[in-house]
């Protein structure tokens, strides 16, 4: 009844155009490489299209089997695609905001070397995300997982003749070998109980099991081990640090893997396995701690940052610790509404950022723009638009998925106003940072002419490698500001359909099979049925947090418009606050001096002296040097005098015959 | 009849004396005799077993070990003069171009 999807060839058409350009692409032309690129992109981007026109007639879920993957005793993987709701939506962010970032990419990476092996790159991204997002089993999402983490490294590391380039791609693929080793034990844990990995064994499994309320079983275990391979890939703490460095990668891998796609992974992944996380109430509160914890911390430390790209990524992880509070308080479903708006929002603003500095050449510190409003008019008003929406102003899409989660956050079963307040806070410093950015790249006077002699936190080395360096601000090409306009729209229209409507959507993958203790309302079934009482309720939220919002653009426009010298001021007096924010509350030292100083330590004295040098290579060398000196002295038989041969031959036929008379004579 | 031993002890004397003279001596024709020496010492136990137990196979082998010497004198001899040709000595002690 169901047709053939061959959901298939949804990943693996982008893996073609890799391959292509990987292998050959070093003989194409730019136009050729680009044209591939895009052409496999856009088809996997066609095919989710397809696929979503006929969703109606679709009977979901709906599973299609290529052919068995591996199989040991009683346990079996097999290469299977999923379709559901939730990787309908997954698939359309990623194709979709994915093919636009490819179209972005083919004018802002024009003037870079390596153009053939960064759109494969690209592609590749591309083909391990979607595998992703479409697997039917733990063990091949994880090829996926570790598949983007790949692509990750190699595209942070881009530039890899930067020494800052090489050393953020190493740092992002390290920390998140932390997080993927309590995915991969969290797996084996799910392999010991439930003998599978299959989703739906999985869940069904699971499924008669009720919440683990009293004491920590293995399913909060599994629960928490998944969370901690979410906090890597998702940048959540204690593990975000690589994501503030990844940013040393293009502007268009920043969009796409950074911000839109790949760091929403950890999200995906625990929504996928809200089965598992419905019954482990306590894990579900540790994710909305780190969420909410997530969210302040990285906002905060936004606020201070002057690098255009930093302050998106804090903002990235500071979203995406919204998304952890939603998961964390059950609302799965608007975990998944506000990864979706925040890729188009998110990609937008970071879109809108490479054609800053596009147009600036290659500066990234934002107090060396300003004033840039009425030189790049497009870029200015799609930012805006991707500005407001972060903030939270309604009607555009970031209101309705960040209210929503506020809203939760409130009145779910595991919400706290605790949770709400922070929350509200962070959408007040969101607002606020947002705003700064905004403030200090468009408005004022263009700084980009002022001498920095003085300037102690010079960033511009970061941004050397561009080649955009020719001279005066001008607006980028149309390819660039096709994806901005088209994402700026859906910026604005993306949240429209309401909490609600894609609350219903999705109901069909967090409803079914809820636990039938009191973690049923976890995900309320819809929200009508809380009753009247709460209706006004979320109207009251939802003007509380648009006020919130208004307040941080004010703040920001006092601040960074009306009185610019203010700010300096504040950071003067407030000097030990400002400069902790300012040094990111020196996170990375912290870590440096706890976990990679003593990790190079260990690793010099322990593994490589003693074990390495003393042990393998003491072995293999000595086992050598001992052959070698046997034989020396073994040689000194080989005299080349025929009757010393001879003796030796006497010798052991004597010794030969010796023994057997003896052997004889027993 | 002659007991057997008093063959056996004649072949190992006959053995030994060219063992001993394969050894000591430094002329390659002279080893070259000691080597027929010991083929013949090897030989003449054959035949006494042979004579000794009634069977053929003792004999028959003694044939082959003769063809074989025959042989061996053959291609042993023509070496030694192509040996005296090339170094103009048959001193076995000079003739070392292996050694290391």
């Amino acid at each position: 009844m169901t047709p053939n999807l061959h959901l298939w060839l949804i990943p693996v058409l982008p893996l073609i155009g890799a391959a292509i350009n990987g292998l050959f692409g070093k003989r194409f032309s730019r136009p050729t490489v680009a044209a591939v690129a895009l052409t496999f992109c856009g088809a996997a981007f066609a095919m989710a299209l397809w696929i979503a026109a006929q969703f109606a007639s679709l009977s979901l879920l709906h599973i299609e089997t290529v052919g068995t993957w591996l199989r040991s005793g009683d346990f079996t993987a097999d290469f299977s695609f999923y379709l559901d709701q939730l990787s309908l939506v997954m698939l359309l962010v990623v194709t979709g905001v994915g093919f636009l970032i490819h179209i972005y990419s083919v004018s802002y990476m024009w003037e870079e070397g390596g153009y053939y092996r960064f759109f494969s790159y690209l592609n590749l991204f591309m083909f391990f995300m979607l595998t992703l997002v479409l697997a039917s089993n733990y063990l091949l999402m994880f090829i996926g997982w570790e598949g983007v983490g790949l692509a990750s490294y190699l595209l942070i590391g881009f530039w890899f003749t930067k020494d800052s380039a090489a050393a953020a791609g190493k740092k992002a693929f390290i920390v998140n070998r932390i997080g993927d080793f309590g995915f991969l034990i969290a797996l084996f844990l799910i392999i010991k109980h439930f003998g599978s990995l299959d989703f739906q064994q999985v869940f069904s499994s699971v499924r008669p099991y009720s919440a683990e309320t009293a004491g920590i079983g293995f399913l909060t275990a599994i629960a928490l081990l998944l969370m901690v391979g979410a906090a890597g890939k998702s940048a959540q703490i204690p593990l975000y640090v690589w994501l503030p460095d990844a940013m040393e990668g293009p502007t268009p891998v920043s969009a796409l893997i950074h911000a839109a796609t790949m760091v929403t992974a950890g999200v995906y992944m625990v929504a996928r396995s809200h089965v598992i996380f419905e019954r482990a109430p306590t894990a579900l509160t540790v994710v909305a701690i780190i969420g909410t914890l997530t969210a302040i911390f990285a906002a905060t430390i936004g606020m201070a940052q002057t690098d255009i790209k930093r302050v998106l990524a804090y903002s990235t992880i500071s979203q995406l610790g919204y998304m952890f509070l939603a998961c964390g308080v059950g609302a799965f479903s608007m975990g998944i509404f506000h990864l979706m708006t925040h890729a188009f929002f998110k990609g937008l603003l970071f879109l809108a950022a490479g054609s800053v500095i596009h147009a600036v050449g290659g500066e990234q510190d934002m107090r060396r723009m300003g004033g840039l409003r009425t030189k790049i008019p497009w870029t200015f008003w799609t930012m805006s638009a991707g500005t407001f929406a972060i903030a939270g102003f309604w009607p555009l899409a970031g209101f309705f998925s960040k209210d929503a989660i506020l809203f939760q956050a409130l009145t779910s079963p595991y919400g706290s106003w605790i949770y709400w307040a922070i929350g509200l806070f962070t959408a007040f410093l969101t607002s606020f940072y947002m705003f700064r950015q905004w403030f200090m790249t468009f408005f004022g006077e263009y700084g980009g002419d002022r001498d920095h002699a003085d300037d102690e936190h010079s960033w511009t080395g970061a941004s050397a490698p561009h080649g955009h360096g020719h001279g005066g601000v001008h607006e980028s090409p149309k390819v660039m500001l096709l994806p901005l306009a088209i994402l700026a729209v859906l910026s604005v229209v993306g949240g429209w359909m309401g909490s609600e409507r894609f609350d219903k959507f999705l109901s069909p993958v967090f409803h079914s099979g809820a636990t039938v203790s009191a973690v049923e309302k976890a995900t309320p079934p819809s929200f009508p049925a809380e009753g009247s009482k709460q209706e006004p309720s979320e109207t009251f939220l939802a003007i509380v947090s648009v006020a919130v919002a208004g307040f941080g653009f004010l703040l920001a426009w006092i601040l960074y418009h009306q009185r610019p010298e203010l700010p300096d001021q504040i950071a003067a007096s407030f000097h030990g606050l400002y400069h902790a924010i300012a040094s990111k509350y020196w996170i990375d030292e912290l870590y440096a001096v706890l976990f990679v100083k003593p990790l190079i330590a260990i690793s010099g004295i322990v593994f490589w002296r003693g074990i390495e040098q003393g042990v393998i290579d003491a072995t293999l060398d000595g086992s050598a040097d001992s052959a070698r000196e046997l034989s020396d002295n073994l040689r000194h038989m080989q005299s080349g005098n025929v009757r010393s041969y001879a003796g030796w031959i006497a010798i052991g036929a004597t010794a030969v015959i010796a023994y057997m008379v003896w052997v004889g004579m027993r | 009849m002659v007991p057997l031993s008093y063959y056996l002890v004649l072949s190992g004397i006959l053995f030994a004396c060219g063992v001993t003279g394969f050894l000591i001596k430094r002329n390659i024709i002279t080893i070259f005799m000691s080597i027929e020496l010991m083929l013949n010492g090897v030989n003449l136990s054959f035949v006494a077993f042979a004579a000794r137990w009634q069977q053929l196979s003792g004999q028959v082998f003694v044939f082959f070990v003769m063809v074989v010497a025959a042989a061996e004198a053959a291609v042993g001899l023509a070496i030694i003069i192509a040996v005296f040709r090339t170094r103009e000595t048959l001193n076995i002690d000079q003739v070392n171009l292996l050694k290391l």
